[in-house]
């Protein structure tokens, strides 16, 4: 028994490795849900505001950049409002379901972001207080950014398209077929549209946009220009698409939070039906 | 060991935490060199610290800079293989005569040429480890080899370029 404990005291350090790299992987593993709350992360308050002073002292300088897209939508905006905006007569319609806004929109800063990593995540300074919650899509002007992964009073997590995670439900713009689009880890720039049956007939050229099917994103935020089709070599069903992403994840400032104000009424249905929901 | 030292080391530590947090986090030379400078803490604890301390030490290390990173356990994990690896690496690399009694490995108190043999395999073991956790399940080990090898370079260079420039000479008695 001596012997066994003195075996044992021996490789103490061996034992406590063994332990630490233990607590570690369990670490990873507990918080790898892309849909799970982590325990700690940057929403914390203490790193959430070394991040939000770091960010505010590197934005001043984007200040420039970061004005010049927002009056370029406000322009784009007014336009559209012109055309829609009828004079009031007297008339009165009562609206229907059909008509509801079935999305809301907030806005927030990014204050960390990650490109470079197979596992990429944006830390966002507004929290639960101004309305966040997990599952909420991110996007800004040039298209899909990512979703709410968890929130904090004050910040909130969310894993960018940059991540093997990540499946954003989308289809092909002209031709309304529709797929998932996933990164494939490698380039910031670069993913595929997964899921396209061998028939369809996709070009170069063609833009990828949000399906609506998944409930996050509304119909028609762009993610991507199709780069190349060919076919698939590990599944002959299917074709290999190629997407140039339109956002430009390196200078993702300022974006746009959507939340779907009838999901709990969609995913009631769903679960009555036993159907699963596929975010 | 006495107060002014660990004093010292733990303002060290502290300096190159913020470092590699607020400035080197999404540096990446040519998308695949990253520098994980932090770990020169780590590297330059001194020779006699005994491995159970030295892991603990490391293993919170690279979990406050896991905070940061959104990457909860990967730098803990990798940083504590670094720690474990390295009393045993600096027994092998031991030069003829021993060590000095209480001296830090580093370049000023040995060589330049011993440092490079002394941290680029740590550097590369720790970048390994923690990038084929990044890229487990894609496959893609061709990209960890790449990204592990570049990194422990330009990790290599910056922590020689910081210990020549802010580690003062040591003086002869």
């Amino acid at each position: 028994m001596l012997r066994i404990l003195q075996f044992l005291y021996n490789l103490r350090a061996f034992i406590l490795f063994v332990v630490l790299e233990a607590i570690a992987i369990w670490l990873i593993v507990s918080n790898n849900s892309p849909q799970g709350a982590a325990f700690f992360n940057s929403s914390s308050r203490l790193v959430g505001s070394v991040l939000e002073t770091q960010s505010s002292i590197t934005d001043f300088f984007n200040l420039d950049d970061a004005n010049k897209i927002l009056q370029e939508e406000n322009a784009t905006l007014m336009e559209r409002l012109d055309i829609t905006y009828t004079h009031p007569d007297s008339t009165y319609i009562e609206m229907d379901s059909a008509f509801e806004a079935t999305f809301e929109v907030r806005g927030a800063r990014v204050i960390s972001n990650s490109l470079r990593f197979a596992q990429n995540h944006v830390t966002l300074n507004k929290g639960s207080k101004d309305g966040l919650k997990p599952g909420m899509g991110i996007f800004n002007q040039e298209g899909v950014v990512g979703r709410v992964k968890s929130v904090s009073e004050n910040f909130a997590v969310g894993i960018s398209l940059l991540n093997t995670d990540l499946l954003v439900s989308s289809k092909i713009k002209s031709s309304d077929v529709f797929g998932s689009v996933k990164w494939m880890g490698d380039d910031a720039k670069k993913a595929k549209l997964l899921y396209v049956p061998r028939h369809v007939i996709a070009q170069a050229g063609d833009s990828v946009i949000t399906s609506g099917f998944n409930a996050v994103f509304p119909e028609g935020i762009p993610i991507g220009i199709i780069t190349e089709v060919s076919p698939s070599t590990d599944n002959p069903n299917y074709l290999n698409i190629d997407l140039e992403l339109t956002t430009d994840f390196s200078s993702v400032g300022y974006v746009y939070l959507v939340e779907n104000t009838q999901i709990s009424e969609l995913d009631s249905l769903y679960s009555q039906s036993e159907l699963p929901n596929e975010f | 060991m006495n107060f002014r030292s660990i004093f010292g080391l733990v303002g060290q530590f502290i300096l190159l935490l913020s470092v590699q947090v607020l400035l080197l986090k999404n540096l990446a030379l040519f998308g695949v060199a990253f520098c994980f400078i932090y770990l020169l803490a780590i590297l330059l604890l001194p020779i006699s610290i005994r491995t159970i301390p030295l892991m603990i030490i490391a293993f919170f290390m690279g979990l406050s800079v896991d905070i940061f990173y959104e990457t909860i356990g990967m730098h803990a994990a990798a940083a504590t293989l670094l720690a474990f690896l390295r009393n045993f690496w600096l027994k092998t690399v031991s030069p003829s005569g021993g060590y000095d009694e209480g001296s830090i490995p580093s370049i000023r108190s040995q060589s330049m040429s011993w440092f490079i043999t002394y941290s680029f395999p740590l550097f590369f073991a720790f970048s390994m480890l923690l990038f084929s956790v990044d890229f487990w399940g894609t496959g893609n080990w061709l990209n960890v080899l790449n990204k592990s090898f570049f990194s422990s370079i330009f990790t290599l260079i910056l922590a020689i370029i910081v210990q020549l420039l802010f580690f003062p000479r040591r003086r002869v008695i």
